[in-house]
């Protein structure tokens, strides 16, 4: 057959037989990733979803860094036992402030995607330093580590990234940064500066610790977990798949 | 060496380099995979301390089997390969290969202290940071050079089959390395320099990953495997390729497929459902030329069947094919929505996976390997042909184990979940599925022992081979005798 003869120019040339193959792996990659950038349904348009507080920020750099992602998915599939189990499916449009995503491909322990309010502060406290301590049967290892305190000396440095690749941050809250962590983790005030700038976040140490410690980092990120959408207040139409 | 009539002889010593830090880091990453393994079913074993939890160290296994194993081998196979089907010396010579095997595993080391350190950019098999990223493409392109470089060179009209399937690999992890990996360090802030955010969030930075990590098994795992079973079946086989049309076919159908593939990990998530279904499709249609690659391996020993009986090093290189075959089945049917919506976010997928790397990518290594070591260190042979066999049966059972206590414990959990009881309730809380996985998570780090316990036979053959050795069985009649 004619085609296999004219192969012979690509396999007789080393140009040629790279043009061939990037020519051939790039479109897939075009097609499905270029499109989620113009489609506009792509993001549900709803209310509430706002970037992470500068506490709640550094919580979550705290799951990528111990890997929470390799054992726990936040993406909550639309199946009747997952919305038994863990509430309302996942919504794009409450990930779009997620650099980098974390909705996970395993999961050894439940999704996460809407584990804020579930549990109490101390809950987690506990279940983070020793998980057996309140789950028994848990596999998950602890993390006394955490009881120590966090570092936050580049919070401002990190949102500005962060405002580099799309988060919203306004020039207040980015001079505020450091003020606002440090009084949503030791304050109990829900009329403080940080919960007007970050509607919903949870408020006060999660710790015994005076001090901010990553664990007030932590339990803060997991506490607003899933709870920016008011799903009462949403219609079924804008975000029906 | 006797065919090579460039003036200049093959570049070997390179080639020893990248196979004994292959074996290396393979014994490592095994090791790394069956530790976690067992902090699974005891989690004591994370010792409480930050550097030693699962979620650390998991990445340290992943890259220590696919990018220091699978990578060297890659490397070794691969500038050995392009030599001798060119008829050429490696482009640059030793001192180029040298610097290429120097950046490559120091950055193997950097990457998994930074893990254990606890710096991550937080995607699957892309966690290590820009700093890291960068040299890597530094060592990338180095390589790219060497091979491409090595491919002019040649004295051959043709580019060899597997030196198609290289190229594709190294041209296409390029690609996905730069494009996974665009992020925005902290550090232009007066933030940390381990520290970034990827310039994708949410849904778009769902589907990059995951166009980069379903082609870090399309391309690294499968494409530049297939170059190896392409050079090292027909050379230990001695019979041509089965199809030389059928390789063309497959090639360039494989490599447009796979590309696609990546949405199925994605499957019932906030991704647009669109996308869902075109990597579903493409998924499905991946069976194909994945199987083309599988039959052009299996057929190629028409008339060499028996070799199968009496060479183990054929064994490991023919099985790793049926591996393959069975895992590119397995990967199209688990990517069917339907299928996936039980599998997904269980331990199927991790069996599956293993019965991909462990049966079919480190299985088509060992064969290469146990090819390479006698011939570059001028032994006739390895130390024992039956050791080799010991290697792979203890290998098989330890993989069997692993991949149907993933099977069972998968599907189980998957069913667990979604379970109901006759009130319409869910039937089961979720520790509950979590405790039902430990007989098999056992079962799964027992199946790990066996196949660390297999790779260290094989560092003890490839020990006395390489020291000259000869054991006593080889002074047998050999196989053509007994023919």
């Amino acid at each position: 057959m004619s085609i296999f003869k004219h192969h012979a120019k690509l396999e007789t040339n080393v140009f040629f037989l790279a043009v061939g193959i990037l020519l051939s792996v790039i479109v897939g990659g075009l097609v499905e990733v270029v499109p989620l950038f113009t489609i506009e349904s792509t993001i549900e348009k709803v209310d509430g979803v706002r970037p992470y507080s500068p506490l709640e920020q550094k919580g979550r750099d705290i799951y990528v860094r111990e890997g929470c992602y390799l054992c726990h998915s936040q993406m909550v599939r639309p199946f009747k036992d997952e919305v038994e189990r863990y509430g309302h499916y996942s919504l794009a449009a409450e990930s779009k402030y997620d650099h980098p995503f974390q909705w996970g491909s395993k999961r050894t322990g439940p999704d996460l995607a809407r584990v804020g309010g579930k549990y109490t502060n101390d809950w987690h406290v506990r279940h983070l330093i020793n998980p057996r301590d309140v789950v028994p049967e848990s596999v998950m290892p602890g993390y006394p580590h955490l009881k120590r305190e966090l570092d936050y000396s580049t919070i401002d440095a990190d949102m500005k990234a962060l405002r580099v690749v799309g988060v919203p941050y306004t020039d207040e809250q980015i001079a505020n940064a450091k003020k606002d962590l440090v009084e949503q983790a030791t304050s109990d005030d829900a009329s403080a500066a940080v919960a007007g700038r970050y509607p919903k976040a949870r408020m006060g140490s999660a710790d015994a610790n005076p001090k901010v410690t990553e664990l007030d980092a932590m339990v803060a990120y997991l506490q607003v977990l899933g709870t920016m959408v008011d799903f009462t207040t949403v219609k079924p139409e804008k975000i029906a798949r | 060496m006797s065919t090579n009539t460039d003036a200049t002889p093959y570049c070997e010593d390179v080639v020893k380099k990248f196979v004994l830090a292959a074996t290396f880091w393979g014994v490592v990453g095994f090791l790394a995979g069956d530790f976690i393994a067992w902090q699974l079913a005891f989690p004591a074993l994370n010792l409480d301390l930050e550097w030693t939890t699962f979620g650390r160290l998991r990445p340290v296994h992943t890259s220590a089997v696919i990018f220091a194993f699978g990578g060297n081998v890659l490397m070794a196979t691969s500038l050995y390969t392009v030599q001798r089907t060119g008829r050429a010396s490696l482009f640059g010579g030793e001192a180029f290969g040298s610097v290429i095997f120097w950046g490559f595993n120091t950055l193997i080391v950097a990457a998994a202290l930074s893990y254990v350190l606890g710096f991550s950019q937080g995607q699957e098999y892309a966690e290590p940071e820009w700093l890291l990223d960068l040299w890597l493409t530094v060592v990338w392109v180095l390589y790219l050079i060497a091979f491409a470089g090595t491919i002019m060179k040649r004295r051959e009209p043709h580019i060899y089959v597997a030196n198609w399937f290289f190229f594709a690999m190294i041209l296409t992890i390029a690609m996905l390395h730069l494009g996974n990996n665009l992020v925005v360090p902290s550090a232009i802030f007066g933030g940390s320099f381990m520290k970034s955010y990827n310039l994708f969030g949410g849904v778009q930075n769902a589907m990059t990953q995951w166009w980069y990590g379903h082609n870090a098994v399309g391309f690294f795992l499968t494409a530049g495997f297939l170059g190896i079973m392409y050079y090292f079946v027909p050379k230990r086989a001695e019979r041509p390729v089965y199809s030389y049309r059928l390789s063309i076919v497959h090639f360039w159908a494989l490599i447009f497929l796979y590309i696609w593939a990546g949405p199925h990990h994605l499957h019932y998530t906030a991704l647009p459902d669109w996308a869902q279904t075109l990597g579903m499709t493409f998924s499905v249609m991946l069976w194909m030329p994945s199987w083309g690659g599988m039959i052009n391996g299996l057929m190629t020993l028409s008339g060499a069947w028996d070799k199968l009986r009496t060479d183990p090093v054929m064994r490991f290189l023919v099985s790793s094919v049926a591996f393959y075959g069975m895992s590119t089945f397995e990967g199209p049917m688990m990517s069917i929505k339907a299928v996936n919506s039980l599998s997904h976010y269980t331990d199927w997928t991790i069996g599956h996976v293993h019965s991909g790397a462990l049966g079919w990518v480190a299985f088509v290594s060992f064969g290469a390997l146990y090819y390479l070591v006698p011939k570059l260190w001028g032994r006739k042979e390895v130390y024992s042909l039956k050791l080799v066999g010991l290697h792979f049966w203890i290998a098989t059972i330890g993989i069997v184990l692993y991949i149907t206590a993933m099977w069972i414990s998968g599907i189980m959990q998957g069913l667990m979940w979604r379970a109901y009881d006759n009130l319409g309730f869910l039937q089961y809380s979720f520790i509950e599925t979590v405790e039902a996985m430990h007989p098999y998570y056992v079962i799964r780090a027992l199946g790990g022992v066996l196949f660390v316990l297999g790779s260290l036979v094989m560092v003890y053959n490839f020990y006395k081979t390489i020291k000259g050795d000869v054991a006593a069985e080889a002074a047998q009649p050999s196989t053509a005798a007994a023919r």
